[in-house]
């Protein structure tokens, strides 16, 4: 892998994320009704969805590696598991700082948070089978695991819709009153812009320390089978 | 002719092998039975209920002692195969895989379903429930989650044996995977207990889970059990 890319990205990332930084505290407005804890508003929803980026990718990759059995996709699978897991735990901890003064209540079990934690429970399962296998990470009993996962949130996701009631209208096209302030949207969109360049530049830097990971396994095997000649 | 056996055969020879053993040892049966009655004395001590109550809240609870006590049968169902290497065997034996997955389901599923049918009527009797809505819905919400709850069982003992501490790690990954059959069964158990709402939706959509997991446990099982 080329260094100076990387360099160059994660500069990159820094100055996307000072600017998202300097945008959703000073160049956004402060919001009429909830005050300045709606610009955590900021950095809940892009860490959204750098972790819906990293679960399906996690997916993907399973699926590639079960068909291909190729190293990589395994070490691409655990980057975006983990860094997935990341962003979903900021997910899960920024949700109930803005829920307290503006609804009230620290949590309620609607619909998207309900699913979130379910989805934050299923990848924990994943990073702990794959610590807890025998001899080793087991990447096809992992990837088995991600693949069940994935097609169980879309149960979830149902289940909770179904049998769980109450959810609050979406901001984005959820009728005539949603949507936001221009100078709102900007540091959105620059923030959504920051926190996808620091998942890629995660789940880039797990991915070339689990490649280092393999390659220094596989060398201890090789030489384990040399010295046994 | 082949020298292979089909999967009919093999499904009925191990189904009828685990079913022996079972009916000799009542392993699984007792320690789940016991751990069952554990589940729903220690739960009614600690709630003081109506009958009102109850029936609000017995479709959570009933559910959530079965779970428990599944995963006691569920631990042995590959753990008994580690003994001589039987799973090894099974590994190079030309039969098909997938029967033996079958199987296993199966016997879980009747050892699961002996276990609700002794332990469903202390519940009612600890409990005082009446049923409200149609009981026939309370059948096939038992036969439903009961498949729901052994096929991923079944598939997760699997991966589970490979794993150090095994016995814990089965739960760890079976109930989030869980959670969406528990909650259609406990709704659908409560629309029915209760009598309010209908319990067609969690039904369809508990058949289209089991239908789901079953062709993706069928399809996935061979190639954790030859997992290096």
């Amino acid at each position: 892998m080329s260094s100076k890319l990387f360099t160059a990205f994660a500069l990159m990332t820094l100055v996307l994320l000072s600017w998202g930084l300097y945008e959703a505290m000073i160049g956004a407005p402060t919001e009429a009704t909830m005050g300045a804890v709606q610009r955590i508003f900021y950095y809940h929803v892009p860490c959204a969805w750098v972790m819906f980026l990293c679960f399906p990718a996690n997916f993907l990759a399973s699926i590639a590696y079960l068909a291909k059995r190729n190293a990589a996709m395994d070490a691409f699978a655990v980057s975006t598991a983990e860094v997935g897991l990341v962003f979903c735990t900021i997910v899960l901890l920024t949700g109930p700082i803005w829920g307290k003064p503006v609804w009230g209540i620290w949590w309620t079990w609607d619909a998207r948070l309900t699913s979130t934690l379910v989805l934050w429970l299923i990848y924990v399962s994943y990073l702990m089978l794959r610590k807890f296998s025998i001899g080793g990470p087991n990447p096809v009993l992992a990837a088995s695991l991600a693949i069940f996962g994935c097609i169980d949130a879309v149960f979830v996701w149902g289940a909770i819709r179904w049998f769980r009631t109450q959810h609050p209208q979406p901001v984005f096209g959820g009728g005539a009153n949603s949507g936001i302030d221009p100078r709102m949207m900007h540091a959105f969109f620059v923030n959504m812009a920051a926190f996808t360049a620091l998942g890629i530049l995660l789940v880039w830097l797990r991915y070339t320390l689990e490649r280092v990971h393999q390659r220094v396994e596989e060398a201890h095997a090789m030489k384990a089978l040399g010295g046994a000649q | 002719m082949t020298l292979a056996p089909s999967f009919a055969s093999t499904l009925r020879n191990t189904l009828t092998k685990d079913l022996r053993l079972e009916w000799r040892s009542k392993d699984a049966i007792n320690s789940m039975l016991f751990f069952a009655l554990l589940v729903v004395v220690i739960f009614s001590f600690s709630f003081d209920l109506t009958a009102e109550e109850s029936r609000r809240i017995a479709g959570g609870l009933i559910w959530v002692a079965l779970l428990f006590a599944a995963v006691v049968a569920l631990n042995q169902t590959w753990a008994r195969e580690l003994r001589n290497q039987v799973l090894d065997a099974y590994r190079i034996a030309p039969s098909p895989l997938e029967a033996l997955f079958f199987a296993k389901v199966l016997g879980n599923f009747i050892f699961v379903s002996v276990l609700e049918l002794l332990i469903t009527p202390l519940f009612i009797v600890f409990y005082n429930l009446r049923s409200i809505g149609p009981s026939y819905e309370l059948i096939i919400v038992s036969i439903l989650g009961n498949w729901a709850l052994v096929v991923n069982g079944t598939f997760f003992g699997a991966i589970s044996i490979r794993t150090r501490s095994r016995e814990v790690m089965l739960p760890l990954l079976l109930f989030p995977i869980s959670i969406p059959a528990i909650l259609a069964m406990v709704s659908a158990t409560t629309a029915t207990l209760t009598g309010e709402g209908s319990a067609y939706l969690p039904l369809v959509f508990l058949a289209v889970y089991d239908l789901v997991f079953t062709i993706l446990g069928l399809f996935l099982f061979q190639t954790v059990l030859q997992a290096e």
